[in-house]
């Protein structure tokens, strides 16, 4: 009797102490998560100033704005998209509706699950070589080019995720109809499974717009305004990576400035996502 | 009737067209890792035929005599990938327990969105984080504890001592495995779901507790997938820039200490690839490049082949 209460003492006893260490482990988690927001708010909000939107990127030891580097986040990150966006929606459709025979859909699925965690520095090296190289010059094409290819496994995966989602039934009744196999999929399907794929790309941006190893060697950075994608031009990214590497102060500041930036359109832009698909989730 | 017939034709001939489109984009998935392995190839050969395998294996990083050899960036990736899922790894396990088991279902979706937040912040937010204020409270409080604890052991002792200057390999470590935490636990979380609710049900009948349960029903069903995330997480670590280049202290010397600065492929790369004077040293840097191409795509096949095997399991039991 004594034997087997002690027994259970000790698995309750382990069962507890495994339990709380799962409840710290949360904690641990979620205590970075705030040190880092709570820092980034502390350091970024006083450097947030109406100046950091108005004016360029300073020279070394002076104060100034990062407008032209925003300019050029926003125009490689929409064009990086409208770019991957097309070609991973297409693919993605591939695997989904007429991947069932054949060799081709497994092992494009395989390579591009492998692709969606391949290391972001090796994808901006692959564009140095084959288009930066050739052209002899960085260029906010490349830099675009370079998210792009970031995007498509993205959007492949969640389109062919959320193709499988929509029921048969929707098919076959379209089929029915007479309707032809593409439109079939480009009207009825594709229209289904609509906010699941938007989901998709604004994951795919989330992700882009935070990248910074693919544009050090394809876009690289610009001091001056640009609006020539043929030209280097200045990014996010790139300019928290110089300026917080710096030792000057008011570059310091404007980094913190751009990284509250971003990390705050990223996650917004995460959280949108997910409260999209949880209302696609809900009315399906 | 003939323009009937015509008609279907033509949507015969859209048909076709607009199977060929997807099939070609799919294609371009498949064309572009192999370019991406080709260029890589192509770009690193004047450094393979330069230093051959012995690249591998030698440690000289010299740009002024020309001289390179992959092995300090290869184990500092390494070490900083091990220390990342050293403290990942129990981590998010006792997260996906958290979310699955023990959190109240009106906090499981919020806190596992957290979670993933933390993936979502950028890497050169870490990076600055890192070095602006995780660093500096490191070398203050937690080196020097470690130097007079734990360096004076026998054996791990010459891992942890070393000047403490915050930026290091351990740094490096720990912040990669900050980064890592949620990747791992949310495949933890995903895979622990999807064991029968039945076989749970069944062992906490028979009087078994969480923690039981947990070691002795779930983690045996769930092993594969398990083991998958971690290498996925693996996967992720190896490939991370931004943060390391920020903390790991870009130094070309291979030191016993974890205290001390180091080097890994990827910040390397970050580091010195627009600043490489000279073919042999940018195509040694892209066969580093390729190095890590290499080793990532082994450990994320292995990855997606575990999850894939469980994916099977699932689809036996159900």
């Amino acid at each position: 009797m004594n034997a087997m209460l002690n027994l259970y003492t000790r698995r309750r006893i382990i069962n507890a102490v495994g339990l709380t260490i799962s409840v710290l482990a949360m904690l641990f988690g979620l205590f970075w998560l705030c040190w880092i927001l709570i820092t980034l708010l502390d350091k970024g909000l006083p450097a947030l100033t109406p100046v950091v939107f108005a004016q360029m990127t300073p020279p070394p030891g002076s104060s100034g704005g990062l407008l032209n580097a925003i300019a050029g986040s926003l125009i490689m990150t929409l064009v990086g998209t409208l770019i991957g966006t097309p070609i991973g929606i297409l693919a993605g459709t591939y695997l989904a509706e007429f991947g069932q025979r054949g060799w081709m859909a497994p092992i494009t699925r395989f390579i591009n699950d492998v692709l969606l965690s391949a290391p972001s520095i090796v994808i901006g090296l692959f564009v140095y070589e084959v288009y930066v190289v050739r052209v002899k010059h960085f260029s906010g094409w490349a830099g675009a080019l370079a998210l792009s290819i970031l995007v498509i496994p993205i959007v492949i995966r969640t389109t062919e995720n959320m193709l499988r989602l929509v029921p048969s039934t929707l098919r076959e009744a379209a089929a029915a109809l007479g309707a032809p196999q593409w439109k079939v999929i480009n009207f009825v399907t594709l229209r289904a499974a609509r906010a699941g794929i938007i989901t998709g790309v604004l994951l795919a941006v989330a992700r882009i717009s935070g990248e910074t190893a693919p544009l050090l060697f394809t876009a690289l950075n610009n001091q001056f305004w640009s609006s020539n994608m043929d030209q280097p031009m200045a990014n996010l990214p790139v300019v928290i990576f110089q300026f917080a590497m710096s030792p000057y102060e008011d570059w310091q500041k404007l980094a913190w400035a751009g990284a509250l930036l971003i990390t705050v359109s990223v996650l917004i832009l995460d959280i949108l996502a997910r409260v999209l698909f949880r209302q696609s989730a809900t009315t399906h | 009737m003939f323009s009937h017939e015509a008609r279907l034709k033509r949507q015969a001939v859209f048909d076709l067209l607009f199977r060929s489109l997807t099939r070609v984009s799919a294609f371009g998935v498949l064309a572009l890792l192999v370019a991406i392995i080709f260029s890589l190839l192509v770009g690193s050969m004047p450094a393979i035929h330069a230093f051959g395998f012995g690249f591998l294996a030698s440690s000289d990083w010299d740009p002024v005599n020309d001289k390179f050899g992959a092995l300090i960036p290869i184990i500092g990736t390494l070490i900083t990938s091990g220390i990342a899922l050293l403290i990942a790894i129990p981590v998010s396990f006792g997260i996906a327990i958290f979310l699955t088991e023990l959190s109240p279902r009106i906090l499981r979706r919020p806190l596992g969105i957290a979670i993933e937040l933390l993936a979502g912040i950028p890497s050169i937010i870490y990076g600055m984080w890192g070095l602006f204020v995780f660093a500096p409270l490191f070398a203050d409080y937690v080196e020097p504890w470690l130097n007079k604890h734990i360096g004076t052991l026998p054996y791990i002792g010459p891992f942890f001592s070393g000047p403490p200057m915050g930026i290091g390999m351990l740094t490096a470590g720990i912040i990669l495995a900050i980064m890592v935490i949620p990747f791992i636990a949310s495949v933890m979380r995903d895979v622990f779901d999807v064991v029968p609710a039945m076989l749970k049900e069944s062992a906490y009948g028979l009087g078994a507790t969480t923690w039981e349960v947990m070691w002795q029903v779930v983690l045996p069903y769930t092993k594969v997938g398990v083991a998958g995330g971690i290498m996925l997480g693996l996967g992720r670590a190896l490939g991370e820039t931004m943060a390391i280049t920020f903390v790991i202290g870009n130094a070309h010397e291979l030191s016993k200490s974890l205290l001390m600065p180091g080097n890994s492929i990827s910040s390397a790369l970050a580091n010195e690839f627009t600043e490489a004077v000279g073919d042999l040293y940018t195509s040694s840097l892209i066969e580093l490049g390729l190095i890590l191409f290499f080793i990532t795509f082994v450990v994320l096949s292995l990855a997606r082949y575990m999850l894939y095997k469980l994916g099977q399991l699932e689809g036996q039991a159900a």
